[in-house]
């Protein structure tokens, strides 16, 4: 995925200034900042979520798969079942944890019977680590799992519609610690299927799972490198202070 | 060093007990805020459990009704086969009551005392002789329904001791009434009448039949309507609209029309339905009509209310993976939303149920006999039957009045009780 000249005005203020970054197939791209810099902004480009805020407006290129996902063509339908998302805040459909599942792959008609559906939703659960937890309870609602459980729900949920790349908001902001070790387990393994673009706010947890981490600043990037290099060398001041802690 | 330490601590001291003085004062005021608040419960709790108290003491006494006992003797001389529904019934309750009370002789006398039973005990004849030919020329004890006179005394609503001139009812007929009751001729049943006929001029023949089926008939047609054309508003100026000018227009109309007092709707109702379109007038067609403009307004907001209530992150999910607008709408924020609409809806349609005023304008206020059948017969209301009720004249619709307002209570309390069940059934967590 490849973003040239991306710039988000929220009615007249700009949100996001000239970001270009490149996101390499499976692999984890963590983006950092403050409160406020835009992270999530981008992410919810990435997927035209942003469409959703009437005043919002999005101008220059993302292209996926050699198109470009704001062309006036593109539906996004089939974007979003490409480009999957996990919210900050767990939020299951108050609906039974296989319905959770399987709502995604029954809308776009992934599935020709029951058979393919248990299957789609067998592998979901199983690829996000939950199957073992739920396997007994599938008809049970998805809002009764614990918070962590009901994350990697979510994440099972975006999945199951077998998305090229999948971003995610902050995960694990709403999780215990044990709960977050999970997570981030799950999400190094996803890693070898799927393109994985991650906002966080704790730089240990993008250390330990990105390859790559982005800098954001007030709407700017800053810096996009190597994780380790941008953790132990960074090239830039601003990022300097902010891993440092000396603000933030 | 030691004096500014010893300053510290006084003027701690200090405010220490200026927080101490506000304290009492604080607490006095929430004591007095409290005490107050509690008696304007009590107050209300009052004022509702007086109004249940003196209509229910009104009203309970029509759910019994006087009947006589006679001896009816079904005449051959009377009862010609050929005609049967147009036989003189009227003879033969006559010369029932002339077996019963065989002292009575003078012709004025005579008079007075037919008047004891309701005319409507010779149509009661003329149905059971129409329906089984087999009884001419048998004798038959029938309980028969008592003049409201007659029953108004039995319940003790007439004042024996008033002077004859300012009395309804003469000395001789109560001096028979006393007869019969000696005879045990005269007793108390439950007043069946009440609730299988329609409107009477006779006290004792009026029921809420017709009323409670034309209520029923127009709030039908009032749901048909006003439901799926409130929720299919309330989703798309919810979800779907843009907003702009246009759609805050509409919405501060719609808020506008919730206020707009019901007789307008009524006149509405007249000039344009029953004047311009010729509907049938005094049909639940029409009110049903009358009603759905303005409930609607109350339903869509109340739905509106609901959808707002449902949380983004509801919507974000679906979108999230791929719903599509509509679908997002349909299969995730409606489901959610509906208990609530549904409340909406039933909290409109029983102040519908209420209504009166716009009834009158398009001719629900009619005297009709007949219980309706279907939405275009016509009917009245249950408020318009009160309301009828309450400027007759005769004693025994005080009465009357009062229980068909305990019919529409009970009517509009369990509604309401079936909006609160719905909720709780309903209802789901996130």
């Amino acid at each position: 995925m490849t973003c040239r000249d991306v710039n988000v005005w929220y009615g007249d203020k700009q949100a996001i200034m000239n970001v270009n970054i490149d996101i390499g197939k499976n692999q984890v791209l963590a983006m950092i900042g403050p409160s406020g810099c835009g992270k999530s902004t981008f992410l919810r480009c990435l997927n035209r979520m942003n469409d959703t805020i009437p005043v919002c407006r999005v101008t220059g290129n993302i292209i996926l798969d050699k198109l470009n996902i704001y062309d006036k063509k593109i539906d996004v339908v089939p974007l979003r079942a490409q480009v999957g998302m996990v919210f900050q805040k767990p939020n299951p459909f108050p609906k039974s944890i296989y319905d959770n599942i399987a709502y995604g792959p029954k809308i776009h008609g992934l599935v020709n019977n029951r058979t393919e559906l248990d299957e789609v939703v067998e592998y979901s659960l199983t690829k996000a680590g939950l199957w073992d937890e739920v396997k007994d309870r599938l008809d049970q609602p998805g809002t009764g799992l614990s918070g962590g459980q009901q994350q990697r729900l979510c994440i099972a949920r975006a999945i199951a519609v077998r998305p090229e790349i999948i971003l995610m908001d902050e995960p694990c902001s709403a999780l215990d610690p044990i709960a977050t070790a999970t997570v981030e387990d799950l999400i190094d393994e996803l890693r070898e299927q799927y393109t994985i673009v991650i906002v966080t706010h704790n730089m240990q947890q993008a250390a330990r799972v990105s390859q790559r981490t982005a800098y954001f600043h007030l709407g700017r990037l800053i810096e996009v490198g190597v994780t380790d290099q941008l953790f132990t060398n960074p090239g830039h001041r601003l990022t300097e202070d902010y891993i440092t802690g000396r603000f933030g | 060093m030691g004096n500014q330490k010893k300053n510290k601590i006084t003027t701690k001291a200090s405010a220490m007990e200026r927080a101490e003085r506000n304290l009492i004062r604080r607490r006095r005021k929430e004591d007095r805020f409290r005490r107050l608040s509690f008696s304007a419960v009590v107050l209300s709790l009052g004022f509702l459990v007086l109004l249940f108290a003196s209509i229910i003491s009104n009203g309970w006494s029509a759910f019994l009704r006087t009947d006589i006992l006679l001896d009816v003797h079904f005449d051959r001389e009377v009862l010609d086969v050929n005609s049967l529904v147009k036989a003189n019934y009227g003879k033969l309750v006559k010369q029932a009551m002339r077996d019963v009370l065989p002292d009575v002789t003078s012709r004025r006398d005579k008079r007075e005392m037919y008047r004891l039973v309701s005319s409507g005990a010779a149509y009661t004849l003329q149905k059971m002789v129409t329906a089984d030919p087999a009884l001419i020329g048998k004798t038959v004890s029938l309980w028969l329904p008592a003049d409201d006179l007659a029953d108004m005394l039995m319940k003790g609503r007439i004042d024996r001791d008033t002077p004859e001139s300012e009395r309804a009812m003469s000395d001789k007929q109560m001096q028979w009434i006393d007869q019969l009751i000696a005879q045990g001729r005269l007793e108390r049943h439950f007043n069946t009448t009440f609730f299988q006929a329609g409107d009477s001029r006779e006290p004792e023949l009026a029921g809420i039949r017709g009323a409670v089926m034309g209520s029923l008939f127009t709030l039908l047609v009032t749901l048909v309507l006003s439901f799926p054309v409130a929720v299919a508003s309330a989703i798309y100026l919810e979800e779907f609209a843009p907003k702009n000018r246009w759609t805050d227009l509409v919405e501060v109309n719609i808020n506008n029309l919730a206020a707009v007092p019901s007789i307008v709707f009524g006149l509405l109702g007249l000039a344009v339905f029953l004047n311009f379109f010729g509907m049938p007038r005094s049909s639940p067609l029409v009110g049903g009509l009358v009603l759905s403009l303005m409930t609607l307004p109350t339903i869509i907001i109340a739905s509106r209310a609901s959808l707002q209530a449902v949380p983004p992150s509801i919507r974000e999910a679906a979108l999230g993976v791929g719903a599509s607008k509509m679908q997002t709408v349909f299969h995730h924020v409606l489901p959610l939303a509906m208990p609530g609409m549904m409340t909406g809806t039933i909290i409109g349609l029983s102040r519908a149920l209420g209504e009166t005023a716009p009834l009158l304008m398009i001719g629900m206020v009619a005297f009709i006999v007949d219980v309706p059948a279907s939405i275009t017969d016509p009917a009245t209301g249950l408020p318009v039957q009160i309301f009828l009720w309450a400027d007759s004249p005769e004693r025994a619709f005080v009465e009357r009045t009062s229980a068909a307002i305990l019919v529409l209570l009970t009517v509009l309390i369990s509604m309401n009780g079936l909006a609160v069940y719905l909720r709780m059934k309903f209802e789901r967590r996130w």
